[in-house]
C-alpha cells in the first residue's frame, strides 16, 4: 500500500519530517517499507513562455526558441520539437538541471546555434499521457496549469508530493485505505482525525424502476449495495485526482475508473462499475457458477468456473467473478451511457480459494480474502456516487439497493487492566488504556471494549492487549530476565551427534549440508536397482524442479553431488561427512515418513583409499567404544566396486556399507579419480556406544609376543582367519594385529602371505613358555583347518 | 719416590692439556692410574717404605690421584659437550619449512553459528527440541491458528506431500508437538530445516534453517520476552548492541513483534546495508496465543509463555560476510576451509 502524505493530510495534521514519519508509523505497527519524495531527483527546472520560435539557419528540423524563464533576459533553447509555437507554456530544464534516472542538462551548441538548456517532453519528467491528459507523448509538454513564468515545475504541475510504501501485515485490511492509515496515524502522533461523510444528491428517478437485485448465497455474500449513474460523461478526472492515484501508484485512466479506484484506496473498499446496457433484464443475481459454466474475464481469457465459486450474473450469464475479476462485457466503454456501482463484501476464505483455483490474484481479492468491513460498502458507495456529482461525470439516479445479512451487533470484550499490565509485565493506568483504545476508534467505558466493525482482527483480550501495547510502545516495556531453575541440558542422542560430528572432524573431514530433497534421476545416477526399496519415496507434489522433488532415501547421492562439484572445481582432493537425514516412507502414505539420521562419508584424492575410509570408521567406532564391527564383503551393490566394499555390522546388526565408488558411477558424475563412500546409521552407532566407560587395570604382568606367517588360499578373508586365531588362543591373546600381506614372486598363484603380531599375556601371572607354545599349537592346528599353512 | 710421584703428576698434566678426544683420555687414565698404571706401580712399591713414610707416600699419591681424577673428568664433560655441540650442529633444520600436513576437518558454518546459538539458550536453561521435517498440516498450520484458508499461508510457500502432509515451513509446529507432550514449566528451542518453495538465488533457497523458541509457565510477561531476547542478541553479537521491538502479525502469537538490532555497519544511521532503516531485523516473536495454548491443551488463564523464530542463515551470512546463500550448499572445499 501507498500513502499520499498530500492526501492524508486532508485527514490528520502532521507534520513530522518523512522519515520521523516512517518510523513512529513502523514503530506503532504499520510498517513503512520506504518513502520517496516526488520529483526529487529534479533539479532546476522551470515553467517558462516561448516567446519566439524561429528556424534554425543550418537544420531543417530545428528550431530556435526565445523562452522567458522569469529572468531579466529570456532564454535561447534549440529543439526538434514540431508543437512548439509562440505563447506556450512549457517546462523548461535550464542549464545545470537535472532531470529524473540522474539526467544531467548543459548548455551547448547545435548545429552551430547556442542552446541553453531544454523544452522537456513528459516523458523526460517521467510522467504519461494518464497523469496529463490533455499532452500528447511524442512532444514537449504544453502546460495548461495554472503556474507562474519562472515557477518551479514540481510546485507547478503537482509533483512535490511524498510517497510513503507500507507494508501491511494480513491481519489489518483495513490499513489497506488512506482512512485506515490515517487512523492509525492519528493515534501514533496523538493528533485528531477529520472524517468525511458523503453526501449525494442522487434525485434523477428512482433504481427500484432500474434494476432488480438478488444473493443467492447470503453466507458468501452477506452485503450487497449498489447504486446506478445516469447520463455518464466519461472524461479525464481532475488533477488532484490524477495526483493523488499517481501518488498511491495506480495509473488514472478516466473519470469513472479512476472514481472506484480513489474510493477503494479512500476506503479500502473495492469497487466494481457494470455497464447496464449489458446488465441483461436488468436483473443482478448473485450466486455460486453452474457446473461447466465459462466467463472471458476483462483480460481476454476464459475461464472454466466450479460450484464452490461466486458469481456476479445477469439474467442468463456471469458478468464477474465476485470480488476477483469482471467479465469483460462488465466495464466502463467509451460510449458507455449508464453504469451499476456495486460495493459488495463477499467470504475472504471463499474469494481467496477462487483466485488461487483460477489462478488470477487481483488488487480486489487480495482485500476480499482477508476478510473485510461489511459495514463500510455503504459509506464507501456513497463516496462514490458523491464523487461522480463532484466530478459531474454523471447523474446519480435516486434510491439505493443494499441486500445487508450482516450482524451489526458490536463485538465486545471484557477490558481486563490487571490481566493486560501481568501479560505485559507494565503498568498502565486503566484511563491510560481507555484513552488508547478510544483513540483506535473502540468504545470503551473501562469495563468492555466495543470493537468497530472495520477490526475484524481483535477478538480476544490479548488483541486488546496488543493494541494497548503497540500504542504504549514496546520498547517501553520494560525488559526482564527469566525467573525460576531450569536444567538446560543436551538429550543423549544430542550429545552423541555432537561427539560424531567431533570425531569426524578430527578424522580431518570437512562437514557439509546437502538439500533433504533430490531428482529422483540420482537414484540411476548411484545406479540403485530397478527395484530397490530405496526408489519409493516421499515425492512432493509441487516441487520447484524435478531436481528437488523427492525426500532422498539415501544420502549417497547428495554426497557425490558435492564430490563432483568439488572435482569440477578442481579441488585436487575432498574428505566430508555429513550428519543428515534420509525420509523413509510410511507404507500407510496418511502417516508421516520415518526420519532416520544417517552419518555419510565421501573422499577422493590426497592418497585416500578404502583402508583410508575403514581406518576412519573403525576409530570413530573404537571412540565411542563399540564392539568390534565386523565387515563382509559385498559384492552386488552397483554403486560400489564389486571388490571393494563392505557391509558394516556390529552386534549383528547392520550398521551400514562403506566402499571405492563403482567406475561406471564415476562416470555417472563425470568423476576421473577413484572416490570412496561410506553411510552408517547413526541410531544403530548410539545404541552400540558404551555410554559409561569402566577403566581397566594396568597389565601387572609381562607379555609375550609371536609372529607368525601363514599361507593361504587368496580369497580367505583375513577377519576370517584372525577371528579363528582369537577363538584358538583363548582369552591369553591380547593384541592380534595383521603386519604383512604379500602376493608375488615365490608365492604360488591364488594363494598369499599374511604375517601376524600376537601379543600374549596373561593377568594371573607371567606366561610360561609351556603355556605359550600351546596357545601356539592350538593356532596353527585352526589355521590348518581353513586351509592355511605356516610359511617357515 | 716422591720425586717420582711428582713427576707423574707433572707428566700427566703436561698430557692432559693437549688431549681433545675422549679415547685418548681414556688412554690417559689407564696409563697413569690403570692396574698397570704408573701411579700403580709406584703405588706398589710402597712395602719397601719405612713405617714414618708410608702414611706420608700414600698421602701424596692418594692426593695425586685424585687430583688426576678429577682433571680428567673435568675434560671429559669438556669434550662430551663439544661432542654433542658438533652432532646437534649436524642435526640443523630450517625451522622455517612447513609443518607436517596433519588434517583437522571443518564445521560448517551453519552448525558453528547454530552451535553458539544453542549454547547461548542451553545457558539460559532452555532444552533443546526436535520434531518431524515432513509433518502434518496440523502442526505446521492449524494447531497454529492458521486454518486452511487463511491468507497468512501465502506468505509461506509451502511443498505438500499429500492433502495432510507437507514439508514443515517454519520450526514452529516443534512448539505445538513439545506443549501436547510436556506440561508447564516448558523453555526449549527448537533448530531445524525448513522448507518453502522459494526459486534457489543469492538471498533464498528453498531449504533454509530456523531456531524456533518457546517459553511456557506461570506469569510469563511480555517484559519476560523481551529481556530473554535482548540479552540473547547481546550474547551474540556483543553487549553494546541496541535491540529494538517493532510490532508485527503473526498468527499464532499476540502480541507480536519483530526485534531489530541496530545496524553494525552504521550505527543506526542508515546505510546500504541495512537498506536506510538503521536497523537490521533479527527474529520474530510474540506472545503464544491463548487458542494456541488451548489448542495443546495448555490452559491460557493459567500459563501464558513467548515464542520466537531465528532464521539462521541470514546470521551466518552476516557473520561472515558470505554474499550468496549458494555457497553454504554447493560445499566447495574452497569455502568450507575458510572457516
Amino acid at each position: 500500500m501507498n500513502l499520499s502524505m498530500k492526501w492524508l493530510k486532508e485527514y490528520v495534521d502532521i507534520d513530522a519530517s518523512p522519515r520521523e514519519f516512517a518510523e513512529a508509523m513502523t514503530m506503532s505497527g504499520s510498517k513503512v517499507e520506504g518513502y520517496e519524495v516526488e520529483g526529487e531527483e529534479i533539479r532546476n527546472v522551470v515553467v517558462g513562455k516561448v516567446l519566439k520560435v524561429e528556424r534554425h539557419p543550418d537544420a531543417d528540423k530545428l528550431v530556435v526558441c526565445s523562452v522567458d524563464v522569469g529572468k531579466s533576459e529570456p532564454v535561447q533553447i534549440v529543439t526538434g520539437a514540431t508543437n512548439v509555437t509562440a505563447g506556450v507554456i512549457v517546462p523548461v530544464a535550464l542549464d545545470g538541471s537535472t532531470l529524473p534516472n540522474g539526467v544531467k542538462i548543459k548548455k551547448g551548441k547545435l548545429r552551430g546555434v547556442e542552446s541553453n538548456g531544454m523544452l522537456c517532453s513528459l516523458g523526460e519528467l517521467n510522467l504519461t499521457v494518464n497523469d496529463f491528459p490533455y499532452a500528447i507523448e511524442d512532444g514537449i509538454f504544453l502546460l495548461q496549469e495554472p503556474c507562474e513564468i519562472g515557477q518551479d515545475i514540481q510546485s507547478a504541475i503537482g509533483l512535490n508530493d511524498i510517497e510513503v510504501e507500507f507494508e501491511i501485515t494480513s491481519n489489518r485490511p483495513d490499513c489497506l485505505s488512506m482512512i485506515g492509515l490515517a487512523r492509525e496515524a492519528a493515534v501514533t502522533f496523538n493528533k485528531p482525525i477529520t472524517l468525511h461523510t458523503p453526501e449525494v444528491k442522487g434525485n434523477v428517478g428512482d433504481i427500484s424502476s432500474m434494476l432488480k437485485v438478488s444473493v443467492l448465497n447470503t453466507e458468501l455474500c452477506p452485503r450487497y449495495s449498489a447504486r446506478v449513474v445516469k447520463n455518464v460523461k466519461i472524461a479525464p478526472s481532475p488533477r488532484w485526482m490524477r495526483e493523488r492515484l499517481r501518488a498511491c501508484g495506480v495509473r488514472p485512466i478516466n473519470n469513472l475508473v479512476d472514481i472506484t479506484n480513489y474510493v477503494m484506496l479512500e476506503y479500502g473498499q473495492p469497487m466494481h462499475a457494470f455497464d447496464y446496457r449489458f446488465v441483461k433484464d436488468s436483473t443482478i443475481t448473485v450466486r455460486n457458477a453452474h457446473d461447466n459454466e465459462t466467463i472471458t474475464t476483462l483480460d481476454g481469457a476464459e475461464r472454466k468456473l466450479s460450484p464452490e465459486m461466486l458469481v456476479i450474473c445477469d439474467s442468463e450469464k456471469p458478468m464477474a467473478v465476485a470480488g476477483v475479476m469482471g467479465g469483460e462485457y462488465s466495464g466502463i466503454m467509451d460510449d458507455t451511457n449508464t453504469v451499476v456501482f456495486e460495493s459488495a463484501v463477499f467470504k475472504g476464505a471463499s474469494i481467496r480459494t477462487t483466485a488461487k483455483k483460477l489462478g488470477m490474484r487481483t488488487e480486489s481479492s487480495g482485500r476480499f480474502e482477508k476478510g473485510l468491513d461489511p459495514q463500510n460498502t455503504f459509506p464507501a458507495l456513497q463516496r462514490a456516487c458523491e464523487l461522480v456529482e463532484l466530478l459531474g461525470a454523471g447523474e446519480v439516479v435516486g434510491g439505493i439497493i443494499d441486500i445487508d445479512h450482516t450482524d451489526k451487533t458490536p463485538r465486545t470484550i471484557a477490558l481486563e487492566p490487571e490481566w493486560i499490565n501481568r501479560f505485559l509485565g507494565i503498568e498502565l493506568s486503566v484511563d491510560e488504556m481507555v484513552r488508547i483504545l478510544k483513540h483506535l476508534g473502540f468504545g470503551c467505558d473501562g469495563k468492555t471494549v466495543t470493537v468497530p466493525s472495520y477490526r475484524t482482527d481483535v477478538l480476544h483480550k490479548a488483541d486488546v492487549a496488543e493494541e494497548i501495547a503497540r500504542i504504549y510502545g514496546y520498547n517501553n516495556i520494560p525488559n526482564t530476565a527469566l525467573t525460576g531453575t531450569a536444567n538446560g541440558a543436551l538429550t543423549e542422542e544430542q550429545k552423541f551427534r555432537s561427539t560424531i560430528n567431533e570425531l569426524m572432524r578430527a578424522s580431518g573431514c570437512n562437514q557439509v549440508e546437502t538439500y533433504s530433497f533430490i531428482s529422483p534421476k540420482y537414484y540411476d545416477k548411484i545406479r540403485l536397482e530397478k527395484d530397490s526399496p530405496l526408489r519409493s519415496c516421499v515425492t512432493i507434489v509441487n516441487p520447484l524442479g524435478e531436481d528437488t522433488s523427492v525426500m532422498r532415501t539415501t544420502m549417497l547421492p547428495s554426497m557425490m553431488e558435492v564430490l563432483a562439484r568439488n572435482y569440477n572445481n578442481r579441488n585436487p582432493s575432498a574428505s566430508l561427512y555429513e550428519l543428515g537425514t534420509v525420509y523413509i516412507k510410511n507404507s500407510d502414505e496418511s502417516k508421516l515418513p520415518q526420519e532416520d539420521n544417517v552419518l555419510c562419508i565421501g573422499m577422493y584424492g590426497g592418497n585416500v583409499d578404502f583402508f583410508t575410509l575403514k581406518g576412519i570408521v573403525e576409530a570413530l567406532a573404537t571412540s565411542i567404544g563399540t564392539e568390534e564391527l565386523d565387515f563382509e564383503a559385498v559384492t552386488n551393490n552397483p554403486t560400489f566396486h564389486p571388490g571393494r566394499c563392505a557391509r558394516v555390522t556390529v552386534g549383528g546388526q547392520t550398521l551400514g556399507i562403506l566402499g571405492e565408488v563403482h567406475p561406471l558411477t564415476l562416470e555417472n558424475y563425470g568423476l576421473e579419480t577413484r572416490a570412496y563412500l561410506a553411510s552408517l546409521d547413526v541410531t544403530t552407532l548410539f545404541n552400540a556406544r558404551t555410554a559409561l566407560k569402566t577403566y581397566m587395570p594396568m597389565p601387572r604382568f609381562p607379555a609375550t609376543t609371536r609372529d607368525i606367517a601363514l599361507l593361504c588360499d587368496d580369497m580367505l578373508p583375513v577377519l576370517t582367519i584372525e577371528k579363528a586365531i582369537r577363538k584358538a588362543a583363548g582369552k591369553i591373546l591380547e593384541k592380534i594385529e595383521l603386519f604383512d600381506v604379500y602376493k608375488g614372486k615365490q608365492i604360488e598363484e591364488g594363494k598369499k602371505s599374511i604375517a601376524f603380531s600376537l601379543i600374549l599375556r596373561s593377568s594371573e601371572g607371567t606366561l610360561t613358555d609351556e603355556q605359550t607354545d600351546a596357545a601356539m599349537k592350538r593356532i596353527l592346528k585352526a589355521m590348518e583347518d581353513l586351509g592355511a599353512t605356516l610359511r617357515i | 719416590m716422591k720425586q717420582a710421584i711428582e713427576q707423574i703428576r707433572k707428566a700427566a698434566m703436561e698430557e692432559l692439556a693437549s688431549i681433545n678426544d675422549l679415547k685418548a683420555l681414556d688412554n690417559l687414565r689407564v696409563k697413569y692410574l690403570g692396574k698397570k698404571g704408573e701411579l700403580t706401580a709406584i703405588l706398589k712399591q710402597m712395602g719397601g717404605l719405612s713405617a714414618e713414610e708410608r702414611p706420608v707416600i700414600g698421602q701424596l699419591a692418594n692426593d695425586i690421584r685424585v687430583d688426576i681424577e678429577e682433571r680428567i673428568e673435568e675434560f671429559t664433560a669438556r669434550i662430551k659437550a663439544k661432542e654433542q655441540e658438533r652432532a646437534l650442529a649436524g642435526e640443523r633444520l630450517d625451522v622455517t619449512m612447513p609443518g607436517k600436513k596433519f588434517v583437522i576437518g571443518k564445521k560448517h558454518p551453519l552448525d558453528s553459528v547454530l552451535d553458539e546459538v544453542l549454547e547461548i539458550f542451553l545457558g539460559m536453561g532452555f532444552s533443546v527440541a526436535e520434531g518431524p521435517e515432513v509433518e502434518y498440516d496440523y502442526y505446521n498450520f492449524e494447531a497454529l491458528n492458521l486454518p486452511k484458508d487463511h491468507p497468512a499461508r501465502d506468505t509461506q510457500d509451502t511443498f505438500y506431500i499429500t492433502e495432510n502432509i507437507l514439508l514443515r515451513t517454519q520450526t514452529s509446529p516443534v512448539q505445538v508437538r513439545t506443549m501436547e507432550k510436556q506440561k508447564p514449566p516448558i523453555r526449549i528451542v527448537a533448530p531445524g530445516r525448513v522448507y518453502r518453495s522459494d526459486a534457489v538465488d543469492a538471498t533464498h533457497s528453498p531449504l533454509f534453517h530456523q531456531i524456533e523458541g518457546l517459553v511456557v509457565d506461570k506469569g510469563i510477561t511480555m517484559a519476560d520476552l523481551k529481556g530473554t531476547l535482548d540479552a540473547f542478541v547481546k550474547a551474540l553479537y556483543g553487549k553494546d548492541v541496541q535491540t529494538r521491538f517493532r510490532p508485527h502479525h503473526f498468527p499464532f502469537t499476540e502480541p507480536s513483534a519483530e526485534t531489530d538490532m541496530m545496524c553494525f555497519a552504521c550505527g543506526g544511521k542508515g546505510c546500504r546495508l541495512c537498506k536506510g532503516e538503521g536497523w537490521i531485523e533479527i527474529l520474530g516473536c510474540g506472545m503464544v496465543h491463548p487458542k494456541v495454548l488451548s489448542n495443546c491443551g495448555i490452559d491460557p488463564e493459567v500459563y501464558s509463555g513467548f515464542a520466537f523464530g531465528i532464521g539462521l542463515e541470514r546470521i551466518v551470512m552476516r557473520r561472515y560476510n558470505i554474499d550468496d546463500m549458494r555457497l553454504l550448499y554447493e560445499n566447495d572445499m574452497r569455502f568450507l576451509n575458510q572457516f
